[in-house]
């Protein structure tokens, strides 16, 4: 069956493909390959590339809701960085009295707070299966409640858009304040490792920028399914006529909010690899203009594509990364023509793009 | 299919490629890493200083480069976003094989980047004062740390404005958070009661400041004279000043010391309902002194505008890349290793006519000056220590750190020393 | 005192008065405000006393003068002094001059100079001949820098002869400034002074000074009068030596009882007023939002433009606002008049650039403008970093913007928030008048109810979108003249009320201009209400979260579009 639907699918077939040839090539040319070569890929490439698929598994997130499911959710950031700060907090926990005041149970935020114990929300951390399950189990209980409260009443369109942003700007907002516990504006930082291995040992990155790949492919192969299936089918109804839907008798805020849970989960779990591999998680994740932007890798990909979304994401990535070394002074111009630019003449993305040639042919 | 094929590997294998090509390192260039923002929300204050870099290094190179070699800026552009520095570090350290970077301005950003600094052992020249509570192997802080700035402004408050009632105003994060803990130990060990002491935290940008402002009026109003101590960062200023000087809260009412507004800050606002209120920095650009003049003509020649003015961080640069182009001299290498121990100790000339060295716990001495705001966006200076004083890596005044120490000097090469337990924690390398 | 101050009177020969100037001179040099109130007091029994005196040569003063050529600030505070004991009538015009920065020193001759603002550098005066010595360049002068404790008492000097002045304002400024600070013989001036004072409000800040000093000097029945003359003074000081009386276990039963009971009703008051306002604050930040959404109710809310270049259409009219200070630098109070029209046009245009460009094309995928409106914004925002560098731009406010209407001691109303809270129902109201009263507004609300109908009956589509558009930026860019007025005017101006402007037109309901202004304001107040009580940023997280739970409530906002156009 599987090999049926990738025979349907060359731009799934072709993104798993090359997923696989990085995940053999990478860490071969990182660990087996010395320094000089000039086959030698950096260590600074692996963690690149780690984050940029990352950010591919959020972008397939969001295309699930967005491009399949027609909400636009401009709040997606925020189930990543929920997922992020689960890792986060874990890996916080596994610094241990290694961290600059050297105690043995508060992580340094908190030291410095004067806090005398450990909140609530803080214990089970220190057990790696426990951060896991949180990781899914945050994002996808938010947006399980939002979502239960919104398809039910009934929010649509740029309402809802417009009331995923606030949610994301309200945890914004409270994440900045110390008081919550999250080490406020300055995050989570300064980790030491994971599952007991070296963060920053090029190993550790390699295993990670791994899982990352894993991730991808898992989640590539998961969305494709259920597309296919018929939850999918009811779905894409939804979407493209929600109320004739509804008339038929299916219970429409119940497709909705499984898919948009589950595409909260996925991007949870897009933040917690993300997390170790930058190094990093503070309040700014929860930005509503990143938030904005990721609309924009999956528009730029093509939106109702799933590998287009992830695509577009690893695109628009790299030309900010090289925007901002090439040309420092006037890489906005380069990324604001680019959006422009896709949309007016690439409206389905370049996975449109290659969809129409291919069909042409 | 094979077209499909061909342009998605095309794309992916370009993107590889540039990454995997290796970094063109000349030999005849030394490169010289500049790391601020020059978009979002940070470019505002961070520009400045990527072109105060820039102007060095072109000093540095007309006077015959170093090490018989000429430098060679490489600027990136962080962007305001703090995962992107850490990523832009190591992109400098480890593809473009930079010999130092000159950068950051937040604590966040600093806090992103310190772990690649340490992993790849590079060196960073961190120009802003901060919070404390740090000293890293590979980070030298030429800005202020909270004993060259907040303490000696609060003195100055107590003892020549005679002020008992303190409002201590800040952003909500870390540098405030700190500077506040320090000051409020601070003034109650000398007798001020809790009552007289009032906190206020506003998130960063804020910007609607009628409340809070009313608030000190009211707070002000007690028969005690007050003043407010400000650790506001950048861009809330504005509003903040501008609303004060509408409530009419005067500098002889209620003087306001800030420690984040300089001449750049004032810059953007119409100063003349500032008259008096005050900042604490260890240089201002009306300080009188021939290195100063001679640095302001550069600025202007090398920006091609008159009109721009210079400020502390900007300093702070100026001593740091000096201290490192002496520190490679004497060194004879630009290797970090060699450069590390070799810069303690150095001192090399501030901006306001005395001497900055580098000591042993990586932080530098400042003269701590006291300025007014006049009518022109300048300041004038009404106090200053009689010398210079020591950064303190971690302050005295906090319960966790009185007892640590930094000192990167062998035997004890520690940048968190605890003096009662003997024992060195929370280090990377 | 006068056993720490020594005095000496002059003729006030200036004012050609019958009255006498009086100066004092410290037993030591040590220069304090207190010595400043001191002073003050002994000036005003001296004007009462007049006695002749001679006038004081151009010598002492030049001499005094050349004192302020220090840069100890307790030298200057000397030289301060040595000017005013110079009873020289000029020294009150010096003393102001320095005071205002106009006071500076002649780099070549160490002359003294008043200079004032030039083209090519100053217009300089000889501060003491008063011959004009034409135009120098301002490297050329050198200031005569002060600080707060010369400030101080520079303004207690030049105040000195306030409680004569003509003008009743000032010689009520005069009555405050010595309230709280009286002794018996200052009281017994005022006293006199009461009686022959026209003015109802400086008898009234008289009557309040004087029970001030009753209340703590006076006999038990001078305090009961004076507590009636307090009770419902909002003057801080009046409710600190209230206070102190109620809690004072040796004070007479029925004082106490007085006091407790006027300090009651003062807090009553000042319960009221700051009641008041919080009203007045939660409006006023109201205003601002529903000027920052407004011009998205138009492109977002009336055309269904998802505009993220909103807010950098604002911030170009921030822009418009500095660039046109620049070019009329002498005429500031007028700025604004011109930058209104300009930032409209500015922003007009650019908006009609945007809808042409790019937007045109999108019609009926909403979401896609989305897309190109955000990377307008970044290509804005750049341009505007190019072009004005990323450095905040410092846009003054004109003398009739600045101050605030101070009704009493604890409310009091900032001019510019009332100016922009008048501005912005005078853009609602022009903005429903042309969409009810003119052809363009028939014809937007036509195309906005339904685009093929209105097509069908001769409405050329094409160009109403170009103007609606046009007209929502225009908007933005006028409420970006406001916003110059509060905030930073840089590249960032935009992105900070984005987000808040969206939240205010879904929240009063999309398409609907009415929704946005009472959305807005509603906002803004209940933001300031929960402000005391739960700070400022869980303030906004409350408000945010009652804007979702809202929507769950009412999924199309506080006013809803009915028929089928709300469907689509």
């Amino acid at each position: 069956m599987i090999t049926r639907w990738l025979m349907n699918d060359r731009g799934g077939a072709v993104m798993l493909g090359v997923l696989l040839l990085a995940a053999l090539v990478v860490p071969l040319a990182n660990l087996g390959i010395g320094a000089d070569s000039p086959l030698h890929v950096s260590t600074y490439t692996v963690t690149l590339l780690g984050k940029y698929l990352c950010y591919a598994v959020l972008a397939l997130a969001l295309d699930l809701v967005w491009g399949y499911c027609g909400v636009l959710s401009l709040g997606h950031g925020a189930f990543f960085a929920l997922g992020g700060y689960a890792m986060g907090m874990y890996l916080m926990r596994q610094i241990g009295e290694r961290g600059v005041y050297g105690n043995p149970l508060l992580p340094d935020f908190m030291v410095f707070l004067n806090w005398e114990r450990l909140p609530w929300y803080w214990h089970g951390f220190d057990m790696f299966w426990f951060a896991l399950v949180m990781v899914a189990l945050a994002p996808g209980l938010l947006a399980f409640v939002f979502g239960w409260l919104a398809f039910r009443s009934r929010v649509t369109g740029v309402y809802l858009s417009i009331i995923t942003q606030a949610l994301t700007y309200a945890l914004m907002l409270a994440f900045f304040r110390n008081e919550m516990g999250f080490g406020g504006n300055n995050g989570l930082t300064d980790f030491k490792d994971l599952l007991g291995f070296d963060l920053q040992a090029d190993a550790t990155r390699v295993s990670l920028f791994l899982a990352s790949a894993a991730l991808l492919a898992i989640a590539y192969v998961a969305c494709r399914h259920i597309t296919g299936s018929r939850l999918g089918r009811v779905v894409v109804a939804v979407r493209d006529a929600e109320n004739r839907a509804r008339f038929l008798g299916y219970r429409v805020e119940n497709y909705k909010l499984w898919v948009f849970t589950f595409s909260a989960v996925l991007a949870g779990l897009a933040g917690a690899l993300y997390v170790p591999q930058v190094g990093i998680i503070n309040p700014s994740e929860f930005q509503p203009l990143n938030s904005i932007e990721l609309v924009i890798w999956v528009a730029v990909g093509g939106r109702g594509t799933l590998w287009g979304a992830a695509a577009g994401a690893v695109l628009v990535n790299y030309a900010k990364t090289s925007f901002t070394a090439v040309l420092p002074e006037v890489w906005l111009f380069a990324l604001g023509a680019l959006f422009v630019l896709t949309t007016l003449l690439l409206p389905r993305g370049l996975a449109g793009l290659l969809r129409n040639r291919g069909e042409a042919r | 299919m094979t077209i499909l094929k061909r342009i998605t590997t095309a794309a992916l294998g370009a993107a590889l490629l540039t990454s995997l090509a290796p970094a063109q390192a000349a030999d005849d260039t030394i490169k010289v890493g500049v790391l601020h923002s020059l978009s979002g929300t940070m470019a505002i204050s961070e520009t400045t200083l990527k072109d105060t870099m820039l102007m060095l290094i072109d000093e540095q190179n007309k006077k015959g480069g170093l090490l018989g070699k000429q430098l060679e800026a490489v600027v990136v552009d962080p962007a305001s976003n703090w995962p992107l520095f850490a990523e832009k570090a190591r992109e400098l350290i480890a593809k473009d094989k930079v010999a130092a970077v000159f950068g950051c301005w937040t604590s966040v950003s600093r806090k992103s980047v310190l772990p690649v600094f340490e992993e790849l052992d590079s060196l960073l020249f961190y120009p802003v004062q901060y919070e404390g509570e740090e000293s890293s192997k590979n980070v030298f802080y030429t800005g202020a740390a909270p004993n060259q700035q907040a303490i000696p402004a609060v003195d100055y408050l107590m003892n020549e404005l005679g002020v008992k009632r303190w409002v201590l105003a800040g952003t909500d994060y870390v540098y405030p958070r700190t500077t506040n803990k320090i000051l409020e130990a601070y003034l109650k060990a000398k007798g001020v009661a809790a009552d007289d002491i009032m906190i206020n935290y506003t998130p960063f940008g804020h910007s609607d400041w009628q409340s809070i402002v009313a608030d000190i009026k009211k707070f002000g109003s007690a028969g005690k004279k007050t003043a407010v101590v400000s650790t506001i960062n950048g861009d809330a200023n504005v509003p903040f000043y501008k609303e004060l000087g509408n409530q009419g809260v005067s500098a002889e009412d209620i003087p306001v010391v800030a420690f984040s507004v300089g001449e750049e800050e004032l810059s953007g606002i119409d100063t003349k309902p500032l008259i008096g209120h005050l900042a604490a920095w260890n240089y201002f650009m009306s300080v009188e002194d021939e290195t100063n003049d001679a640095f302001i003509d550069a600025w202007h020649a090398f920006i091609k505008n008159d009109d721009r003015v210079t400020n502390d961080p900007m300093e702070a640069h100026y001593i740091g890349f000096n201290m490192w182009v002496e520190a490679v001299k004497k060194a004879g290498t630009t290797d970090a290793k060699a450069v590390q121990d070799a810069i303690i100790g150095v001192a090399v000339p501030n901006l306001s006519g005395g001497l900055a060295t580098m000591m042993p716990n990586h932080h530098i001495t400042k003269p701590v000056l006291i300025g007014e705001i006049q009518d022109d966006g300048q300041f004038v200076t009404v106090w200053s220590t009689a010398g210079t004083v020591v950064g303190d890596a971690w302050s005295d005044y906090l319960e966790g750190s009185k007892d640590i120490i930094a000192d990167w000097r062998v035997p004890l090469a520690c940048g968190n020393y605890n003096v009662k337990t003997g024992k060195c924690s929370g280090q990377n390398y | 005192m006068c056993t720490i101050f020594g005095t000496e009177c002059a003729p006030f020969a200036g004012m050609g008065s019958r009255h006498a100037i009086c100066s004092t001179l410290p037993m030591h040099g040590a220069a304090t405000a207190d010595f400043t109130l001191a002073g003050l007091v002994v000036l005003v029994v001296a004007l009462l006393v007049a006695s002749p005196a001679v006038r004081a040569g151009d010598d002492a003063l030049a001499a005094a003068l050349a004192g302020l050529d220090t840069r100890s600030f307790d030298a200057k505070a000397r030289a301060v002094e040595a000017i005013a004991a110079t009873r020289d009538p000029r020294a009150a015009g010096l003393l102001q001059a320095l005071l205002d920065g106009r006071l500076m020193r002649a780099k070549a001759d160490d002359r003294f100079v008043l200079a004032d603002d030039a083209d090519g550098g100053y217009a300089i005066t000889d501060a003491l001949s008063g011959a004009v010595l034409g135009t120098v360049g301002k490297r050329k002068l050198a200031r005569l820098s002060i600080n707060n404790a010369l400030r101080t008492q520079l303004r207690g000097f030049i105040a000195e002869a306030a409680l004569d002045n003509p003008d009743a304002a000032t010689r009520r400024a005069a009555v405050e400034a010595m309230a709280g600070h009286l002794d018996g013989d200052s009281r017994a001036v005022l006293d006199r002074l009461r009686g022959s004072e026209p003015d109802a409000r400086v008898r009234a800040a008289l009557d309040t000074a004087i029970a001030l000093y009753d209340l703590e000097q006076g006999d038990d029945d001078a305090q009961t009068a004076a507590i009636a003359v307090l009770r419902g003074s909002l003057d801080p000081v009046a409710r600190g030596r209230l206070a102190a009386i109620a809690e004072d276990p040796e004070a007479p039963r029925a004082l106490q009882a007085a006091a407790s009971s006027a300090l009651a009703s003062i807090e009553n008051r000042i319960a009221t007023y700051e009641f008041l306002q919080m009203v007045f604050f939660g409006l006023s930040l109201g205003s601002v939002l529903v000027l920052a959404a407004i011009g998205l109710a138009i492109t977002f809310g009336v055309m269904g433009v998802i505009n993220m270049a909103h807010g950098e259409l604002i911030m170009l009219g921030a822009y418009t606002t500095y660039v046109v200070q620049l070019a009329m630098p002498n005429h500031l109070g007028w700025s604004l008049a011109v930058a209104v029209p300009a930032a409209f046009l500015v922003a007009a245009l650019v908006g009609i650039a945007i809808e042409r460009g790019v937007i045109r094309f999108l019609y009926g995928r909403p979401l896609e403008t989305l897309l190109a409106t955000f990377g307008v914004s970044l290509v804005l925002q750049q341009a505007v970093r190019t072009i004005f560098s990323p450095l905040n731009r410092s846009v003054a406010t004109p003398a009739w913007m600045s101050g605030s209407l101070e009704l009493n001691s604890v409310l009091s109303l900032t001019y510019n928030r009332l100016y922009i809270m008048a501005f912005a129902l005078i853009v609602f109201a022009a903005l429903m008048a042309v969409l009810r009263y003119t052809r363009l507004g028939l014809e937007v609300r036509a195309v906005a109810q339904n685009r093929a109908m209105a097509r069908a009956i001769g409405v050329r589509g094409a160009r109403v979108d170009a103007l609606t558009f046009g007209l929502g930026s225009g908007v933005a860019g006028v409420a970006g003249v406001a916003l110059s007025q509060l905030t930073n005017v840089g590249p960032n101006l935009g992105q900070a009320y984005i987000v808040d402007s969206f939240m205010v037109v879904v929240f009063g309901g999309v398409g609907n201009l009415w929704g946005t202004l009472v959305a807005g304001l509603g906002l803004g107040v209940a933001n300031k209400f929960l402000e005391p009580w739960a700070g400022a940023v869980m303030a906004k997280i409350l408000v945010l979260v009652f804007i979702i739970v809202f929507i769950q409530k009412r999924p199309r906002g506080l006013f809803p579009q009915r028929g089928r156009a709300a469907e689509s």
